[in-house]
């Protein structure tokens, strides 16, 4: 099942199929190794719900919940 | 026989933000770069030099990068250097804990240059969480030699220095078409895994120090607690330094007796009165907010508190970054300035700049402490100073929110943050690293200025100038709830924040007075017609004022601009004003 992001369960993993965030973001994720087929797992929100942590590639990346919506999982 | 030339080899370091490289730029050259856990300490390009067995290295320290094709400053600098061939060898310095992400660095370090080493370093915390790495592998698969370190603890270094002396003329360059899965496809071969015993709990502290009921009030007690400890743990050595000091005032006056009267007294009550004062009322919050300071720091709490403070950040046009600034901006506020470089957008930078100064720095809470203690009594001073720092945080998140929404107007960037994983603090390297660097330079630059300031205003105070000053400054001062020569005093302590108290003292006394910090300040004060609402008053316009010259200058140099840097100059100011007006008004 593909869906964005922001709608993956904190601490439930699953592959990335697509990042489709501007073009500034899509690099600087890539540079952290984020690209289709990466293994992410969402770790914490920050209490507003605004800021969410995601751990792949052994690295924890904290991102705004609201550029998530740009980047496309597979369960 | 002939003396052997020393051969020269410049060695630069490259490598993700956070990987230790400062701290291995240290270890190799015994210099003191900035470390800390979070990601964009090192700012510019730091250089040192060592020497072993008749060589000189000399080490550049490039900014960390987490790519050399993203396009960013500290990017370009980085892809630059090393593309140029000006070092004889590149060390790309990797994480030993997150292999797979620094190799991706490395991958594209090893396209650009031959000469390479690759450097695998916080391999001490890579074992605790069950990490192994197979070198000889790594290095056959990479092409290039590889050593693992751990620099924190000066393992490895020799070694490195080995490879780094028989590297290779030129490695053969290899290309990677994907880097990405490259250096997964290399980690996956490399990396051997036993059990993380640590895993749990570090994730379960994790867990709670950013959950969403804990986060806040966590964050919120422990800026307390660490403003509680720096109150009233420096009250006794301040006591203490203040009466030593008292006595090396009457030693030094009766040294000084030969001398003419106005030169003793340019030197005894001028120069060292003003610079004892300086240092017994600073030193020893300093040395207390610090180290407390730096262990946030040192186990990652920082970007912690960025993650925690970025949506309330962000409804004021800023970004979770510069709460972290702000709170850089608690030990010293040009500090706090240059770390406004780790955010990405340019206004958001400028506006993190702009409001830095109104977070108190630790040359401001010696007068809101003293001025507290003196008015509201213990608890009620910690209080107030505790309400102090509060309200410059919220002063810079509303002019942050104003301005964002006006003259600064823009779309908010992305944010984009690493949280490295927490570490266990490193108590020695923190005593040395907070106290030596941070506190005596920040003592050391406050006291250039205060031994001439503390001359000149003796002499003027001597002159009438310093009174009619005041007197031209009474209905400004009167009007903002304080008098002409609290006013003056902001005016003349523009070098240097610590300065306030002691000009207040040298125009009320034309002396200043060591005795008994606390309560000889507080008779002459008092005596001066001083209520708890010029205290209110003043300690307010401490919070809200322009920043010191340091700062300024520092702006002036990040910003480059000097329109900018008598913004900054200009906000806190109007700000400050209108608000001890209104204070006035409603305390009547």
């Amino acid at each position: 099942m593909e869906m964005g992001l922001e709608r993956l369960h904190l601490g439930i993993g699953a592959a990335v199929t697509a990042v489709n965030t501007a073009p500034a973001l899509r690099s600087r994720l890539e540079s952290f190794g984020m690209v289709p087929g990466t293994w992410i797992v969402p770790r914490y929100r920050s209490s507003d719900g605004t800021v969410t942590a995601l751990e792949f590639r052994g690295t924890v990346i904290a991102l705004r919940t609201r550029d998530l919506r740009n980047i496309r999982v597979a369960l | 026989m002939a003396r052997q030339p020393v051969r020269r080899m410049t060695v630069a370091l490259a490598g993700n933000p956070n990987v230790g490289k400062s701290t291995l730029f240290n270890a190799l050259t015994g210099l003191r770069q900035h470390t800390g856990n979070w990601p964009g300490k090192t700012v510019g390009i730091a250089e040192g030099k060592c020497r072993r067995g008749g060589r000189e290295y000399r080490f550049v320290d490039l900014p960390g990068t987490y790519s050399l094709t993203d396009g960013s400053e500290d990017e370009r600098i980085a892809a630059e250097y090393i593309a140029s061939g000006a070092a004889d060898c590149t060390v790309a310095v990797c994480d030993g804990s997150c292999l797979e992400r620094s190799l991706i660095l490395a991958l594209q370090i090893l396209e650009r240059t031959e000469k390479v080493v690759v450097c695998v370093n916080l391999m001490d915390e890579a074992r605790r969480r069950g990490i192994g790495i197979d070198a000889e592998e790594l290095s056959r698969l990479l092409g290039a030699p590889v050593v693992l370190t751990a620099a924190g603890r000066k393992q490895g270094l020799e070694e490195l220095l080995a490879r780094i002396t028989d590297v290779p003329p030129a490695n053969q360059r290899r290309s990677w078409p994907d880097p990405v899965t490259a250096a997964q496809d290399i980690a996956r071969r490399c990396i051997r895994r036993t059990e993380d015993g640590s895993a749990r709990w570090r994730s379960r502290v994790d867990e709670i120090l950013v959950s969403r009921r804990f986060g806040i009030p966590i964050l919120l007690l422990l800026l307390l607690l660490i403003l509680w400890i720096t109150v009233w743990g420096a009250n006794y050595p301040s006591e203490l330094l203040g009466k030593l000091l008292d006595m090396g005032y009457v030693l030094l006056k009766r040294l000084l007796a030969p001398l003419p009267e106005w030169l003793s007294g340019v030197i005894a009550d001028g120069m060292y009165a003003t610079s004892a004062r300086v240092i017994s009322v600073m030193l020893p919050p300093m040395a207390i907010f610090f180290p407390l300071f730096t262990v946030l720091e040192d186990i990652g709490y920082l970007p912690r508190m960025a993650f925690l403070l970025d949506g309330k950040m962000c409804r004021c046009g800023g970004c979770g970054k510069q709460a972290l600034t702000l709170c850089m901006g608690l030990g010293c506020n040009a500090v706090g300035v240059t770390g406004c470089r780790i955010i990405d957008s340019p206004r958001e930078r400028l506006l993190a700049i702009l409001t830095n100064a109104m977070v108190p720095c630790n040359g401001r809470f010696p007068t809101l402490i003293l001025l507290g203690s003196l008015f509201f009594g213990g608890a009620g001073g910690a209080l107030a100073v505790a309400g102090c720092t509060v309200l410059g945080v919220l002063g810079a998140m509303a002019a942050s929110g104003v301005l964002s929404r006006t003259a600064l107007k823009h779309e908010q960037s992305a944010f984009l943050m690493e949280m490295p994983p927490l570490r266990r603090p490193r108590i020695g390297q923190i005593l040395v690293r907070s106290l030596l660097d941070r506190t005596l330079h920040i003592a050391g630059r406050a006291l250039k200025v205060a031994a001439p300031a503390g001359a000149l205003l003796w002499l003027l105070a001597r002159s009438s100038l310093l009174g009619s000053a005041a007197s031209v400054l009474e209905p400004l001062g009167r009007l903002m709830g304080m008098n002409g020569v609290i006013l003056l005093a902001f005016l003349l302590s523009l070098p240097a924040n610590e300065l306030l108290i002691p000009v207040i003292l040298m125009a009320l006394t034309g002396a200043v007075s060591l005795q008994g910090i606390g309560e000889g300040s507080g008779a002459i004060l008092l005596g001066a017609g001083w209520t708890w609402r010029t205290a209110v008053c003043t300690m307010l316009f401490t919070v809200f004022h322009w920043p010191c010259a340091t700062t300024l200058m520092t702006i002036r140099r990040e910003t480059g601009s000097l329109k900018q840097t008598a913004a900054a100059f200009a906000l806190p100011t109007v700000m400050g004003i209108l608000l001890c007006i209104m204070v006035k008004l409603l305390l009547g």
